[in-house]
């Protein structure tokens, strides 16, 4: 392996304080807003409007907390597999429980 | 395959520790992979044999109609113990922990895996999980009786110990998780010089499919337990109907993960068969990328087909249709690798010892298990058989004549590497034909049985079944007696065995390029892998090497 590629890998992204207490305060935030909205009725969008929020929250963990945005490809790839899994899990599922 | 070196005199990893400490705490507080596989090894196959017995016992309550040797009660918990006991305790960690902790690394040319602390740990989670197994067998309320599914709603209404025998199952899991992660990590960058990703050994292929079930589908299984313990402390209502929950969620919940789980009992197993059959058939295994694909789609696949367990369980018409279908599918790269194997022995010059001599016997029982799946997979038939012997017979032809039989195979195969010493070939043939005809005298049976009617998971039967149970419990006693043999014959070889030659089958891959037993950190020197993996052009370079 030569010296550059090592000095690459061994390099890592320093994310600043500021960042993290941004990151946390827009968890917070979000928080608040799943708990606000779940006291409106919105039918059946209310789900939809919980999993979203979610998503938003977790990408937010993934990406920033978890140094994915910062790290190599491969590791976005790994989570992309768990993710799709995931899905085709969800989806499989529902064939069952949508004709029940 | 390399040009490694192996200094004659050099120490073997049993002299040389990578603390401090001698005797049992160097090995309680070792970090070395093969010592940890080695643990894994006594403990898994403590387990193994505790699981045998219950097994013989449960036989042996069927040998005649009505109560014989014990009550429903206790025939219930003998099940449920046999089942948690095989599944969490023998086949999942089994080959992965044992084989794949000892030969990864060696195969791949890495000194040790990525995280070997990690690994340590694993090991101490794994006897965690099985003390709490233990512990939940002698708490007030008894051991477990729901069948090693544990399916709602018995599982919350049953007074026994089941949150404890459950949750034993969730710290198991963590066991199989760091296991899998340390695996990935271990493939992906500790590759010795050379290795290319289609240069690894078979086995690394499989170890690394199961790696990726272990990781993506075990937490499916900790939160359904945690869910179960839940519902049955507090009574949350997600799987109980007078809750508003769904009882059939559970199931799903349940199969998404151990329907994947078979896979991860049985991938590593068939890996195993594509490093036992092209040593002894000296011939380049045939179709490698098709088996080494194949495995990558057997663990994708695998997870697309768990509903066919409750085709009877009330899911839906459609989802009925499309996970047979998926089932069928699933069945191809199955199949695939089963062509391979048997296409890299036409024209080999073959050696039948012992360790192909169990691969024989896999390739026999496993078709058998693989192909009766396909008639419970069957919308139709599966009406009839869901729930009966045969459903018992099947899965016993696939992981126990599939996944056990190489667990032997796998022993028999790297025994010589692992502890330097050989065993009695004589015994050992005559292990391989007395399993297979146990196994056959033992399950058998079964497929009749269930075809006739008789139902799994029962203490007592119509007095036409008797002739049939009989020969099953016969069977079992052959079996008992064979495993009496092959542990010994292996025991007695550890302590008084005669030393073996370093590479005493003419293997090929890294492992065989080193000491037997190898030395702490597997190589002299990180080696250079210069050809495929099953390139036996190299088995004279390794003669001369070894002068």
């Amino acid at each position: 392996m030569n010296e550059d590629k090592q000095n690459k890998e061994n390099h890592e992204h320093i994310t600043p304080y500021s960042t993290y207490v941004l990151v946390w305060l827009a968890l917070i935030a979000l928080t608040s807003i799943t708990v606000t909205v779940s006291g409106i009725d919105f039918g059946m969008v209310a789900l939809a409007i919980a999993m979203l929020i979610a998503a938003v929250k977790s990408s937010l963990v993934i990406n920033i907390f978890m140094h994915i945005k910062f790290d190599e490809p491969i590791f976005k790839v790994f989570l992309m597999v768990s993710l799709f899994t995931l899905v085709i899990i969800f989806v499989l599922t529902f064939f069952d429980l949508v004709n029940r | 395959m390399a040009n490694g070196t192996v200094a004659l005199e050099e120490k073997s990893f049993y002299e040389e520790s990578t603390n401090k400490y001698s005797g049992i705490l160097s090995w309680l507080l070792t970090t070395d992979h093969k010592r940890i596989g080695l643990l894994y090894l006594v403990t898994i196959c403590a387990f193994f044999i505790v699981g045998v017995i219950l097994g013989i016992l449960m036989r042996l309550e069927l040998i005649a109609p009505g109560p014989t040797i014990m009550e429903a009660q206790t025939y219930n918990t003998l099940f449920t113990l046999h089942g948690v006991i095989m599944i969490f305790l023998f086949i999942i960690p089994g080959l992965p922990a044992i084989f794949g902790n000892f030969f990864l690394p060696l195969q791949i040319g890495a000194k040790d895996v990525a995280f070997p602390r990690l690994n340590l740990l694993s090991w101490y989670i794994y006897v965690i999980g099985a003390i709490l197994v233990l512990i939940s067998l002698f708490l007030p309320g008894g051991p477990i009786d729901t069948g090693w599914t544990f399916y709602i709603p018995y599982s919350v209404r049953s007074t026994t110990n089941v949150s404890l025998a459950i949750f034993a199952a969730f710290v198991l899991g963590f066991s199989s998780i760091l296991t899998g992660l340390n695996f990935i990590t271990t493939v992906h960058r500790m590759r010795a010089p050379g290795m290319g990703w289609f240069r690894m050994p078979l086995f690394i292929w499989s170890i690394y499919s199961t790696a990726w079930i272990q990781i993506i589908a075990t937490p499916v299984i900790g939160i359904t337990i945690l869910l179960v313990i839940m519902e049955r402390a507090f009574g949350v209502g997600i799987f109980d109907p007078a809750l508003g929950g769904d009882p059939i969620l559970y199931q799903h919940l349940f199969w998404i993960y151990s329907h994947p789980a078979v896979y991860i009992m049985v991938l590593p197993a068939m890996g195993v068969v594509s490093e036992i059959i092209p040593t002894f058939a000296r011939r380049t295994i045939f179709g490698y990328k098709a088996i080494a694909f194949s495995s990558l789609a057997i663990a994708f696949v695998g997870y697309l087909v768990w509903a066919h367990h409750m085709f009877t369980s009330g899911i839906s018409d459609t989802a009925r249709w499309i996970f047979s279908l998926l089932t069928f599918i699933v069945a191809l790269p199955s199949g695939v690798k089963v062509f391979n194997w048997v296409a890299t022995m036409y024209k080999g010059s073959i050696d039948p010892k012992p360790p192909f001599l169990w691969v024989m016997s896999f390739i026999v029982l496993f078709s058998i298990g693989g192909l009766t799946g396909l008639v419970l997979g069957s919308l139709a038939t599966d009406i009839h058989l869901h729930d009966t012997y045969f459903v018992v017979a099947h899965f016993h032809y696939v992981m126990f004549g599939g996944t056990g039989t190489i667990f032997f195979g796998a022993l028999f195969y790297w025994f010589p590497k692992m502890f330097g010493k050989m065993y009695s070939i004589k015994w050992a043939n005559i292990s391989v034909a007395l399993f297979f005809i146990a196994f056959n005298m033992l399950y058998f049976p079964k497929f009749i049985m269930g075809y006739m009617g008789m139902p799994r998971r029962y203490f007592d039967y119509l007095p036409e079944f008797t002739n049939l149970q009989v020969i099953s419990t016969v069977g079992s006693w052959l079996m008992g007696i064979t495993m009496i043999i092959i542990f010994a014959n292996l025991i007695y070889s550890v302590k008084k065995g005669k030393k073996s030659p370093e590479n005493p089958w003419g293997g090929v891959t890294l492992e065989w390029h080193t000491a037997s037993p190898p030395p702490l950190e597997n190589f002299h020197e990180i080696p250079t892998v210069t050809h495929e993996p099953y390139d036996f052009s190299q088995l004279e370079e390794m003669k001369h090497e070894s002068k």
